[in-house]
């Protein structure tokens, strides 16, 4: 603990040790009878604690920035110095500093916690010049330049593949900790990590726009935009100062002055000194740190946690709005579905799958449509494939219903010819063969070979794993309203519903009617709670922002998401919406724990010391013990 | 125009005092003190003379909190 403590602190740690040992020998002595000794011995302490308080306060009077910490502290300690109460005008200022180191020490863990876990900035960039490797500034490098990544090594900007294979670890980016390889071609983005290979890369953007980089802008940015919980605490800390201040000095005069009116009695200086007494309690209760302290420091703790998993929330702003989420609206494609169509199922054929769906590819292989892609794909899948375009002729597209044509059976050099057809159901009606129906969900393609149905291959857009589980937890954590929207077909769309577990659905939308959509959604909400629409971030958003909170999924490397969104989760795992909504209920859990308990056990301390039950020693506790109970509590946000 | 800077600072408070100082100085159309990046983040006015203006800043900041500190 001592090794991680800066100079400062060690230094005012070493100044509240040497007091406090101070103050307790003092006390221990038999001083009574030599009042002046006494007084100047404890002054020793009290000026060793509090010398740099008193200084503040006093430069905050000539400055006339009077009402701070410093000043109530500084008031207290003289005023119970005048009393005569040494020994608790002396462990004020003592237990005050340990206060402050405690906070200090609290606030620079959490700092590097969070640098550690956001350990994606990368320090150098190498290139090669004339065969030597050099190690350069990465700002210094430009865009087309070729780096290279050595094993274990940051990539420092971001770029495609050039040379070379090896696993990346993105961990530090999206949380996800499975290693991801990377061939030529691929691209890597900076702030991943390089498994064993050495790679060579072409750099496709400069160090600013690199990912590392604007990640690192986001998080830093974050905690500028304040949560209204935060607001509060500014405000309410230059109110209550001053207000403090001044019914302390209320307490000191009026309370004796009362008492001499109303209960008869004389004035005493025992009097005025048991009211003053009370007041200097007040002052010391009153102390504000812990609420100041806490409440940015659990957003931030809050912020800085949720980005080292793959959640980035753009503001303390939003992790209220995140955790007052009861509604969430979910994109189909690309949040619910992967958004790439691929055949999952053939039903009724006679031959071999392999040879339907070979056939089937061979007759769409000059289509440019997905599901021709997806065709072709699927039968590129199973090997041993040539897709040669001199097997095919005499293709007849049929508009909106698919494809004719003759396809050489088996190889190139088969003598056989056969006609194929793939289509849809209207397709073969018009040949006036008969289908057989399916009740999967997808599109159909029907498959008939010289004019025999020989069954068909199913394709469907694919349902992300997890999504069960996303949605379950999402329930879980309290939101009950899940709505699904999409462009697709409405059986399509309920479909996959149903399969997920969507009782809402809103089917074949427009781009533009998502917005409406939500807009409606919105006006049905209760106060004080939000509807978070969760997408792609690819054309959707004008819906991102018009919701009360904008989710994008698997936003990473793609700069229009991470815009447009109030959260990022970096990956497209669906898991992701509830951990975010999780964090951000936990944290603001944690502020509002820490505002009711500090401002509570104030305002009982505060109605004891005016009583006069509380005294000094009570007041510490108030004010320091208050204060470390609600700083420990705050970095609990650090953690899930 | 927007320049953040590294600054040090010992409480939230103080971080506070410096933002509505810094707020305060003329030629400053914004400020955001951030106490835990410790980062000042200034918004200039139009054709502000920015080394001048942060001058003022710092000793606006000063004023309020002997003890912080802008890394210009």
């Amino acid at each position: 603990m001592l090794a991680q403590m800066t100079q400062k602190q060690k230094n005012l740690l070493l100044r509240v040790v040497a007091s406090a040992v101070m103050m307790i020998v003092f006390a221990l002595l038999p001083l009574e009878e030599y009042p002046v000794l006494r007084f100047a011995l404890f002054l020793i302490p009290y000026l060793t604690a509090g010398h740099d308080i008193l200084r503040k306060a006093f430069k905050g009077i000539l400055n006339r920035q009077v009402f701070d910490e410093n000043f109530l502290m500084a008031v207290a300690t003289i005023g119970a110095m005048i009393l005569g109460e040494y020994t608790e005008s002396v462990a004020v200022m003592v237990f005050y500093q340990i206060g402050e180191l405690f906070q200090s020490y609290a606030v620079g863990r959490s700092r590097r916690n969070i640098s550690e876990l956001m350990d994606i900035r990368p320090d150098y960039a190498n290139i090669e010049e004339e065969g030597q490797i050099v190690r350069v500034d990465p700002d210094e490098v430009e865009t087309g330049t070729v780096i290279l990544i050595q094993p274990g090594e940051k990539v420092p900007i971001d770029a495609i593949v050039t040379e070379g294979t090896s696993t990346m670890d993105t961990a530090a980016l999206t949380g996800e900790s499975v290693p991801r390889t990377v061939r030529e071609g691929d691209e890597i983005l900076s702030g991943s990590i390089n498994g064993a290979g050495l790679l060579k890369a072409r750099t496709t953007r400069e160090f600013d726009e690199s990912t590392a980089s604007k990640i690192l802008e986001l998080v830093e940015n974050a905690s500028s935009r304040k949560a209204r919980s935060e607001q509060f605490i500014t405000k309410f800390a230059r109110v209550y100062t001053p207000a403090v201040c001044g019914a302390a000095l209320a307490l000191a005069v009026l309370g004796p002055l009362g008492t001499m009116l109303i209960g008869g009695q004389p004035s005493t200086a025992a009097l005025w000194g048991d009211w003053i007494y009370r007041a200097l309690t007040f002052l010391v209760i009153s102390c504000p740190c812990a609420i100041v302290v806490s409440v940015p420091l659990s957003f931030f703790g809050g912020l800085g946690g949720a980005s080292s998993r793959g959640i980035l929330i753009k503001g303390s702003n939003f992790m209220e709005t995140l955790a007052n989420v009861d509604t969430v609206v979910l994109d189909k494609t690309g949040t619910i579905t992967r958004g790439n169509f691929e055949v999952t199922g053939i039903h009724h054929s006679r031959m071999e799958e392999k040879e339907l769906l070979e056939l089937a590819a061979l007759a769409e292989l000059h289509s440019s449509h997905p599901i021709a892609a997806s065709l072709r794909r699927a039968r590129e899948a199973l090997g041993e494939y040539v897709p040669d375009a001199a097997r095919v002729r005499d293709v007849r597209e049929i508009s909106g219903q698919g494809v004719v044509a003759e396809v050489q059976e088996l190889s190139v050099n088969s003598p056989v010819w056969r006609e194929v057809a793939v289509g849809n159901s209207r397709l073969m009606e018009s040949l006036g063969i008969e289908a057989a129906p399916c009740h999967s969900t997808g599109t159909i393609v029907h498959v008939a070979v010289d004019s025999v149905y020989e069954g068909h291959i199913v394709i469907a857009d694919e349902i992300k794993p997890g999504i069960q589980e996303a949605l379950s937890a999402l329930r879980d954590a309290g939101v009950d309203h899940i709505v699904m929207l999409t462009g697709d077909l409405r059986q399509t769309a309920e479909a996959v519903a149903a399969e997920v577990g969507i009782r809402e659905v809103h089917a074949e939308l427009l781009p533009g009617d998502k917005v409406t959509q939500v807009e409606q959604l919105l006006a049905q909400q209760q106060k004080g709670r939000t509807l978070a629409f969760v997408g792609d971030g690819i054309n959707d958003a004008p819906v991102l922002s018009r919701a009360d909170l904008g989710i994008a999924m698997g936003a990473l490397g793609s700069d229009a998401a991470i815009e447009a969104a109030d959260v990022v989760l970096m990956d497209d795992d669906p898991r992701g919406i509830a951990r975010a909504v999780r964090i951000a209920r936990k944290c603001i859990r944690i502020v509002y724990e820490n505002i009711i308990f500090a401002i509570g056990v104030k305002l009982i301390c505060l109605l004891l010391g005016a009583l006069g039950i509380a005294n000094m020693w009570l007041a510490i506790f108030a004010d320091v013990g208050v204060m470390v109970l609600c700083v420990l509590n705050a970095v609990r946000t650090l953690r899930e | 125009m927007k320049k953040t800077y590294k600054i040090d600072v010992d409480c939230a408070n103080c971080a506070n005092k410096m933002e509505v100082a810094a707020k305060g100085t003329a030629g400053v159309k914004d400020a955001n003190v951030n106490f835990m990046t410790l980062k000042m983040k200034v918004e200039f006015e139009d054709g502000a003379d920015v080394d001048a203006v942060m001058q003022e800043v710092l000793k606006n900041c000063k004023i309020v909190e002997d003890e912080c500190e802008i890394f210009l």
